[in-house]
């Protein structure tokens, strides 16, 4: 028997061993979860609205964003947020919870591997790649949009 | 009633991107850092084209929450730096607007870390 025959049976295998995940349940979990994430946030904002009617709309999200990845880290640090991340999958972590979650999990994982190199540097295995992205893509957007005011 | 109707567009935009992602991780399996990835170079994109206002307009936090907007508010710091404070703007502007969640984000989950162990070993 060859290496690639092999190879091919061996994924066919696990193809067939992994459980067939009911993809319709887990885009309907999806959708509760992220859909009951935002409109805790957008609750959030009509609460701080209601002290402060004349801050402005930026300010707000500010505020909503921030009590969503506090509210989100406290959940991490007490083990129910990977409740919900079960529950939820995408619904999770691509509201601004996961984003706080994954440092925050990481932060806890690898407290053992010491505070510069294991949560120093891991606590960013996940959000890093998030956050060079994103600089990197606003200072893109900044200098075209700086070149283009020039003319 | 119209509050109502509000929280409804909130859940349904939220909801609907939170599904997208989800239909993306399950028919080609790309990992949730690379799809994240993805989501913020949507949000970039739309709002250096300052598209997303008008989403964020009509759904608040259903488009705000989302890494779309977290990359829509990047990109329209950085545009918002360059026409107030010129090149160094440009530069920075993009962090400056997400600056306090970032903060928060990294500061709390170092604190937090100190008065917290592991809980996946447990089980």
């Amino acid at each position: 028997m060859n290496k690639q025959q092999r190879n091919s049976e061996y994924l066919m295998y696990v193809e067939n061993q992994s459980p067939k995940s009911a993809w319709f349940t887990s885009l309907l979990r999806a959708f509760i979860m992220g859909g009951t994430i935002c409109c805790f946030g957008q609750m959030i904002g009509d609460v701080i609205k209601s002290f402060f009617p004349t801050m402005d709309i930026l300010t707000v999200g500010a505020w909503v964003n921030i009590s969503v990845i506090t509210l989100t880290i406290l959940l991490t640090a007490f083990g129910v947020f990977d409740l919900l991340a079960k529950y939820g999958g995408a619904g999770t972590f691509i509201p601004i919870s996961g984003f706080a979650n994954s440092i925050a999990s990481c932060a806890i994982e690898y407290k053992k591997e010491g505070l510069v190199f294991g949560v120093g540097a891991k606590m960013f295995y996940v959000a890093g790649p998030v956050l060079v992205n994103g600089v990197a893509y606003s200072m893109i957007v900044g200098i075209i949009y700086f070149i283009i005011s020039l003319f | 009633m119209e509050a109502i109707l509000m929280y409804l567009k909130v859940f349904a935009v939220g909801g609907l991107i939170c599904a997208i992602a989800e239909l993306i991780m399950i028919k080609t399996k790309i990992t949730p850092a690379r799809i994240l990835v993805l989501f913020l170079m949507i949000g970039a994109v739309l709002g250096g084209f300052n598209l997303w206002t008008y989403v964020i307009q009509w759904a608040g936090a259903g488009a705000t929450l989302p890494i779309i907007g977290f990359g829509s508010s990047l990109a329209k710091g950085a545009i918002e730096g360059a026409t107030s404070n010129g090149f160094f703007g440009a530069l920075g502007g993009g962090l400056a607007a997400t600056s306090a969640g970032i903060a928060v984000s990294i500061g709390l989950s170092y604190l937090i870390c100190f008065f917290t162990n592991s809980h996946t070993k447990k089980n």
